[in-house]
């Protein structure tokens, strides 16, 4: 991991209060799995860093794609920055989904809003293995709807909204039983109570999720971000130990 | 740049604070922690602590709030996993000392104090909810639980104050009196943040403690009180994100400075503190670092511009 000011070469909005970061520095070179993050340093007025998910990376053009949403005053004044500027990153961060070491014939991802940048990432890295990818995204409403075009390269996908503005009128659990092949293994990120809505409903087959939480020092040593876990240790820390974790590792509350 | 304190050879007056930057491992993979004038681990307890609900953070305008609630391996666990790791390191370590009561406050002293170089005894963590500030903010109670530390101790006690009282020389003084052989000050000023759309504290502990630039001015303030009140040295901190800050701590009566929240913005901040430092030193015409201590309460040059 290590600390790097990089190049802002694309920003631009793609959804509602959504928006596409592209940075490019040395830091690319260092991402191994989908599912890492880094933590974006917004200005010196900020005391905690923005873990952002990394969404796609391009290691000829040095780059990574991030897709943020507007949470409030940090990531509003995130939204600021010019392409040309430079912006302080620490990273890559985490351990992410597993891809090489997964048996996986045929893939389920599951994303909800901001936790759906994160997949593409990992949908075009087990295609590239040749593992059969479904994607169910969930979106709160047609307006927050991103990523479904690159998502639907790579395999089919189902979309859901909480309003039914666009897709299927509802969660992202209800499509489960509608995927016509059979899938063994999900992997999946959103909020804490789509995680263990989607856990609970495929705890017969092999899971991989990916958490959220706020984050401290964001490397291990202020344990901010933590997860009660079933082992005697009893926890897991988010930023360093996940975000992604199996399934049956970590307790969702 | 050496400082001389009970039980502290620094080679340089910047450590990390206690509870930002865990027992070191993390940080080292950014710069050598010999560089360091000492380090100040986590807290430790008797038993292993799972801390508090998350969210355990939040911002704060030039701070933050933090919660996490002593979450610790437990003292026997640091001694045996974490320590040997900054043993490797050239610089003494300081051990934070915490507990619900007086006998484990003594438990974990007795154990953790053949280990390392100093004790910061931590009598203000506002956020658990047994023990510690209680200690802190009652004179009496922290003389008695200082008197006991400082007994069970191998080596030197600083005893960590609270900000969170009305009258801190009076508590600098009890602990002082109890035998402490340094002061480390300030602890975060207790806080809490609202969530518009919940509606509820950001923090699950719903109060945290508030650290950052947006203590220094207390922090420098009451160190200022202090260092008039009390003969012991005094390791200060809140707020410090520069080598300039790091000065004002020192006018104000500080002997060494601890870096807290600051490892979170930049995890290289204390060793590019300790870069600056020697040209900081040089820009405000001091020949060596001691000369800084207490400034403030000595100077007698009308204006700085006069100063030979």
């Amino acid at each position: 991991m290590k600390r790097e000011w990089m190049k802002i070469v694309d920003h631009k909005e793609i959804a509602r209060d959504t928006y596409r970061l592209v940075l490019q520095g040395d830091i690319v070179s260092d991402v191994t799995d989908p599912g890492q993050f880094v933590h974006v340093q917004v200005s010196q007025d900020y005391y905690l860093r923005r873990p952002v998910s990394i969404s796609d990376i391009n290691p000829e053009e040095r780059t990574m794609t991030l897709l943020y949403k507007v949470m409030g005053q940090g990531t509003d004044a995130l939204t600021r920055k010019a392409v040309g500027e430079k912006i302080d990153v620490l990273g890559p961060g985490g351990q992410g989904f597993p891809v090489e070491s997964v048996g996986t014939k045929h893939a389920l991802l599951v994303g909800g809003g901001i936790g759906v940048p994160p997949l593409h990432y990992l949908a075009k890295r087990l295609r590239d293995r040749g593992v059969k990818v479904t994607s169910i995204l969930g979106f709160q409403s047609k307006a927050d709807v991103f990523l479904i075009e690159e998502f639907k390269e790579l395999g089919n996908v189902h979309v859901t909204t909480n309003d039914g503005s666009t897709g299927h009128h509802g969660l992202v659990t209800d499509l489960f039983f509608e995927i016509d092949e059979p899938f063994d293994t999900y992997f999946t990120c959103g909020p804490t109570v789509m995680l263990k809505a989607v856990s609970e409903h495929l705890s017969h087959i092999p899971g991989y999720i990916s958490m959220e939480e706020r984050m401290g020092c964001g490397i291990g040593a202020c344990f901010a971000c933590v997860v009660p876990a079933h082992d005697e240790k009893g926890y897991r820390r988010i930023c360093c130990d996940g975000p992604v974790f199996e399934a049956s590792e970590v307790m969702l509350t | 740049m050496k400082v001389t304190l009970p039980g502290l050879d620094l080679k340089n007056p910047i450590m990390p604070a206690s509870g930002c930057f865990g027992f070191g491992k993390e940080f080292a993979q950014f710069y050598d922690l010999s560089e360091l004038g000492a380090v100040i681990m986590k807290a430790a307890t008797q038993e292993q602590r799972f801390g508090n609900g998350t969210p355990r953070v939040a911002e704060a305008s030039s701070g933050m709030l933090n919660a996490i609630g002593l979450q610790n391996p437990g003292v026997d666990n640091i001694i045996e996993r974490e320590i040997p790791f900054l043993q490797t390191k050239d610089i003494p370590i300081i051990a934070n000392v915490a507990g619900s009561t007086i006998e484990e406050y003594v438990k974990v002293a007795i154990k953790i104090s053949r280990h390392v170089h100093a004790l910061e005894l931590n009598i203000s963590c506002p956020n658990v909810k047994e023990g510690g500030v209680q200690f802190g903010t009652d004179p009496e109670l922290a003389a008695r639980v200082t008197r006991q530390v400082v007994e069970a101790s191998a080596v030197p006690v600083y005893v960590k104050l609270s900000p969170n009282v009305t009258d801190i020389v009076a508590i600098a003084k009890a602990v002082e009196g109890a035998g402490a052989s340094g002061l480390s000050m300030i602890n975060t000023l207790t806080g809490m943040r609202i969530n518009l759309q919940t509606r509820k504290p950001i923090i699950a502990n719903q109060i945290g403690g508030l650290s950052g630039a947006a203590i220094k001015p207390v922090a420098i303030r009451m160190i200022h009180q202090v260092y008039t009140a009390v003969n012991i040295p005094i390791i200060g901190m809140g707020g410090v994100e520069t080598a300039d800050d790091v000065i004002e701590f020192m006018l104000a009566g500080a002997s060494a400075v601890a870096i807290g929240s600051a490892n979170f913005k930049n995890p290289l901040i204390c060793k590019e503190i300790i870069d600056q430092l020697p040209h900081t030193l040089e820009r405000y015409g001091f020949s060596t670092i001691t000369e800084v201590i207490g400034g403030a309460h000595h100077e007698t040059v009308t204006a700085g511009l006069l100063r030979p």
